[in-house]
């Protein structure tokens, strides 16, 4: 038989695969059915957000941080509104910190959800997802009773939270899609308070993740696809910048909220789950106790939000809006409202960074004043970025069809890797 | 960070680099500013010495300091038309940077600023390392201590200009491919400099420069912390209640 000559080939990954969570093109070199090099292309999500901030007033751009991880929005506004609040020297109110750690969780839950459906999915498991878009539904109800938006909520402000939790819960009207025994099913948990509806979430909520892990943990073709894939070593993971459970699946106990404790995540009960492996399985099982560890801590601030009426906002006018009713009397609260939505305020100058654990790992903002009413210059740090540039690192020598797992254990959301 | 272990790390950098480091806290961070040559030996005994131990990069970004500290409304003085509009006054991209109108105490334009982080010993550590040419923006790359800043420089490099000297892949990253121009400097106009579109005639899509008005919504102003200073003596005077 006459020589043959064997080329490596390139393939074209996306931007338009359903695998590829949105917008990532991934210029594959082959070999057979080996990945020899990965090279990301990304960028086609890119909107400038951080030069857009630069244009703003403080308070417009929050608005912009949901929809960087539009998967995790109220961890991204946590992020910039604490970059801002250091600079300021403000500090939430107590109640203030326990919505917004209860909100994180709530964020946590919501983005974990996704993940575990959308990966299942890439990887063959449909069922995963339907189950997990439904308790998403649920807590998206809470994002709504609060902000009024399902997910670009901008409800973190400097010096606290736009408003207080609602007194009750919005009720399903009975409609020809809705009525009967499945209407009163869906308005059980809503006759009180989005406390008592959050209680009756979480304590129906671990029982739904067994369901998840009951579709996936023991499930023979789940493990084939995802014990052994993308091994991620504690060093390799450091060396790549990787946080969140990308870090914890490798086995490094390292967590924000426990380390370097913002909110109130010092005052609430809660356990890191950490991996042995380091491959997909391992962190596909960190993920879902974290799930079961953010419904703990959503319990314990719903009972101390109950026990604990009080401010919101911070009591200074410079940076937070008056009451409405005192705008109609008093006429320092009217300049203080027109100040604060024409101009905003000015930032003292100097420089932080703040980081918090969001649910893809540590999501920071660099933030530069030099005393303006805009900001300088903003710097997110988005944890996708950071992990998918290990991607040919991690990727090399797997098959193709296991880059999709090693993309999906990424967790990617491209808002926050092109900003 | 505590305040007495954010002491503790400037004390130990102070003591182990003396002069090669210009330490600063502030916020309870630590920001060491160095010089471009001095960096490499600087950052790998940052990673790798006890006491230091910064084992992960997590973050690195440029920074274009054109414009610190300027304003585009004076409101120090008023004449006698009433204060000055924000469209004329000095905004940002409307002056290089050897006329800036407001001298302000940054040496360099350009700064690759990085964030550390040890795990082993839950510190941070913010580093500052000024561009020395303006024009050409040069500072070495760090791939080679943490390969995470990859992305993170070719970042930097196509949305600042600046170049990582020995970075094995220096391309753009975020922006279109075949982009001109480096979008995050402050001298380039927030609308961009062409718009896209689909030609029928030439059946083809072309660039064209962009047609529409930039405007300043809220002028960007300094009123040198006025505003928190009366906020905290009013807050302390409880003038409501009286």
């Amino acid at each position: 038989m006459a020589a043959q000559e064997i080329r490596n080939y390139t393939m074209n990954f996306g931007p338009q695969h359903p695998a590829a969570h949105g917008v990532l093109r991934l210029v594959l070199e082959m070999d057979g059915e080996t990945v020899v090099r990965a090279d990301p292309h990304i960028g086609l999500l890119h909107r400038g957000t951080e030069k857009l901030a630069e244009s703003k007033p403080f308070n417009q751009s929050i608005g912009y941080m949901d929809r960087l991880d539009y998967v995790s929005m109220m961890c991204n506004e946590h992020a910039y509104v604490r970059a801002i609040e250091t600079l300021l020297g403000i500090e939430a109110p107590v109640r203030a910190q326990y919505i917004r750690t209860m909100f994180d969780e709530i964020t946590r839950i919501l983005n974990h959800l996704m993940w575990v459906g959308s990966n299942a999915l890439d990887l063959g498991a449909m069922a995963v997802f339907l189950y997990a878009f439904r308790e998403r539904e649920e807590l998206m109800d809470c994002y709504e009773a609060v902000s009024g938006a399902r997910m670009h909520a901008t409800y973190y402000r400097p010096g606290g939270v736009y408003r207080d939790l609602p007194g009750k819960m919005s009720q399903y009207r009975e409609s020809p899609w809705h009525k009967g025994n499945d209407l009163k099913r869906l308005n059980a948990w809503r006759e009180g308070s989005m406390l008592d509806y959050l209680d009756a979430f979480t304590a129906d909520f671990s029982k739904k993740v067994d369901e998840y892990e009951e579709l996936l943990t023991d499930n023979r073709i789940w493990k084939q696809r995802t014990v052994g894939i993308g091994v991620v070593s504690p060093e390799m993971a450091q060396q790549w910048g990787m946080t969140g459970a990308m870090l914890r699946g490798s086995g490094i106990a390292w967590d924000l909220r426990k380390k370097q404790p913002y909110a109130k995540y010092a005052d609430v009960d809660f356990d890191i789950p950490v991996g042995v492996n380091g491959d997909c399985y391992d962190r596909y099982l960190v993920r879902v106790e974290e799930m079961r560890q953010s419904n703990r801590i959503i319990k314990q601030c719903a009972d101390w939000l109950r026990a604990n009426p009080g401010p919101v906002m911070v009591e200074n006018f410079k940076v937070a809006p008056p009451k409405r009713e005192a705008m109609k009397e008093d006429m320092e609260a009217l300049i203080h409202h027109f100040k604060l939505f024409t101009e905003g305020y000015g930032v003292p100058a100097g420089e932080t960074y703040a980081a918090v654990e969001a649910p893809k790992g540590e999501f920071g903002c660099y933030l530069v004043s030099d005393g303006a009413n805009k900001p300088f210059r903003v710097h997110l740090r988005a944890p996708g970025f950071a992990h998918l540039s290990s991607m040919d690192a991690v990727v090399r020598g797997h098959m193709l069809a296991d880059a999709v797992a090693v993309i999906g254990t990424y967790d990617l959301v491209f808002g926050e890797v092109d900003r | 960070m505590s305040e007495m272990q954010t002491n503790s790390l400037a004390e130990r950098l102070a003591a182990r680099f003396g002069d090669k480091l210009t330490i600063s806290v502030s916020h309870g961070a630590v920001t060491a500013v160095v010089e471009a040559a001095n960096l490499l030996a600087v950052a790998t005994a940052l990673r790798d010495e006890a006491g230091f131990r910064f084992s992960e990069a997590v973050d690195l970004c440029g920074v274009d300091y054109l414009g610190y500290g300027q304003t585009e409304w004076d409101t120090t003085d008023v004449s006698g038309n009433g204060f000055s509009r924000g469209v004329e006054g000095e905004a940002i991209g409307r002056f290089t940077w050897a006329d800036r109108p407001r001298d302000v105490s940054i040496p360099k334009r350009y700064a690759s600023v990085f964030h550390l982080l040890s795990i082993e010993l839950n510190q941070r550590l913010r580093v500052r390392v000024f561009c020395d040419d303006n024009d050409l923006p040069v500072v070495p790359s760090l791939t080679g201590l943490w390969p995470g800043l990859d992305w993170f420089e070719r970042e930097s490099f196509d949305l600042f200009g600046i170049i990582y000297e020995g970075h094995p892949d220096l391309r753009r990253i975020l922006t279109d491919y075949g982009f001109v121009g480096h979008p995050f400097r402050k001298d380039f106009p927030l609308i961009g400099n062409v718009e896209v579109r689909y030609d029928p005639e030439q059946k083809r899509v072309i660039y064209e420069p962009v047609s529409i008005e930039p405007r300043v919504l809220v002028p960007r102003v300094i009123r040198d912390d006025a505003d928190l200073i009366q906020a905290k003596a009013e807050a302390a005077d409880h003038w409501r209640e009286n």
